[in-house]
């Protein structure tokens, strides 16, 4: 086949729209935070999630060690369940406890690990029960207006009395 | 009475036939794959005019557009108190939207139009039949590279425009408002999923590159051949594929995006 003028600018146009989609991936997109790595699944039970998604970061003393594989809701517990994909290599004690954080005011919501000091170490189909939930807004705004509520109707009677 | 009902009826018939030739050519099109890969320098011919030759205006638009969200986009967002968020403003609506409709939209005006008054001009001067005569079918011959080209110029011209877009939405939220690099990037990269987003921007923008090839070629084939019809034609061109892409990417946002 006869080579033509337009082979070089053409070559280089597809060139250039494979480095821009390379460029969304990498740079823009999460291409280089998704794990192809070995993992081992750990289930851990939440009260209540919060915000919290699937591939969120799994953090142990604020190094990323697995990422949120899926969420469901358990019928029987009335809990939320959390496969947690561990990256092979990274052992943690049986009774290590989960909570969920917040990065930053407005951040993602992540998962914060703390290591028990159990023997053995969590391993596949393990269920890690010590969990914290995620810190609801409107919760802490109850709680704090049921404590208002409370106050001010013990104010007034202690008041009454002298 | 009844001379409406046999115009509506006619009528009828007259858009249904046409539909149905329009189904045809896309089908000849399609077929006309294996011809074009075995003949693939005159594709190459019509990517270098579809694809390489938009480029400036397609970069030009993607820069522009990324710094005005970038400079909107944080207008809204200092009003909370999450300006960092602009990068993933930026890049969201570019990837997910704004990257391949525009593109498609300027791809129209810019590749879909000169493919109409080619292929008309092209019809006007009886080089077709000419084709015809010597039994070379212009479909394969000079429709389906024009088609296939556009099939793969557009795709890539939409990636350029998001990706120069984010530039330049960088240039205005990083050097020229002063949000923080790192977490202009990370923001961006926390909430970009490399599939959901922008693999359904890729399939976006590869559903619009066929649309618009193939609007811009049906109207240029099946143009009046008078300097008037092709005119007429390159009109339509742009109205209807500009139309079909609007119409198109509500459908496919929903079907994508719709959780």
């Amino acid at each position: 086949m006869q080579s033509s003028r337009y082979d070089a600018l053409v070559g280089f146009f597809v060139l250039l729209g494979g480095a821009a989609l390379l460029f969304l991936a990498l740079k823009a997109g999460n291409l280089l935070t998704l794990n192809f790595q070995d993992t081992y699944t750990v289930t851990a039970k939440f009260d209540n999630i919060g915000g919290l998604k699937p591939g969120a970061a799994v953090k142990s003393a604020g190094v990323v060690v697995g990422r949120v594989g899926a969420i469901s809701f358990d019928d029987k517990s009335f809990q939320a369940r959390v496969i947690l994909k561990m990256n092979e290599g990274v052992a943690f004690p049986k009774d290590s406890s989960a909570k969920i954080l917040t990065s930053g005011l407005l951040g993602e919501q992540y998962i914060g690990l703390e290591p028990g000091a159990a023997e053995k170490n969590l391993a596949t189909g393990d269920i890690i029960t010590q969990t914290q939930s995620a810190v609801v807004l409107e919760n802490l705004i109850g709680q704090f207006l049921y404590n208002k509520a409370a106050d001010a109707s013990a104010a007034p009677a202690s008041g009454e009395k002298q | 009475m009844i001379g409406l009902a046999t115009s509506i009826g006619r009528g009828l018939r007259v858009k249904l036939g046409d539909w149905g030739w329009s189904a045809r050519l896309l089908g000849a099109l399609l077929l006309h794959l294996g011809a074009c890969l075995r003949r693939f320098a005159l594709v190459r011919e019509q990517i270098y005019f579809l694809g390489n030759r938009s480029l400036s205006i397609i970069g030009v638009s993607g820069l522009f557009v990324g710094f005005v969200l970038a400079l909107q986009g944080y207008y809204t967002l200092q009003r909370y108190g999450s300006a960092e968020a602009v990068g993933l403003l930026v890049a969201l609506s570019l990837v997910r939207e704004l990257g391949p409709v525009v593109a498609a939209l300027l791809f129209a005006g810019r590749a879909g139009t000169s493919l109409t008054a080619e292929i008309g001009l092209m019809k006007a001067g009886e080089q077709l039949s000419a084709m015809e005569m010597m039994a070379v079918d212009p479909v394969q011959r000079v429709l389906a590279p024009r088609f296939w080209a556009g099939f793969i110029a557009m795709p890539l011209l939409a990636a350029v425009f998001s990706a120069v877009g984010i530039l330049g939405g960088w240039l205005v939220a990083v050097p020229l408002i002063g949000i923080d690099a790192g977490s202009f990037w990370s923001q961006m990269q926390g909430g970009v999923d490399v599939f959901k987003d922008v693999g359904n921007g890729f399939v976006k923008s590869v559903v619009f590159g066929i649309t618009v090839s193939f609007v811009a070629l049906l109207q240029g084939y099946a143009c009046k051949p008078t300097p008037e019809g092709v005119s007429q034609a390159t009109t339509r061109t742009v109205v209807l594929s500009s139309l079909a892409v609007l119409g198109l990417d509500f459908i496919l946002t929903a079907m994508m995006f719709s959780i």
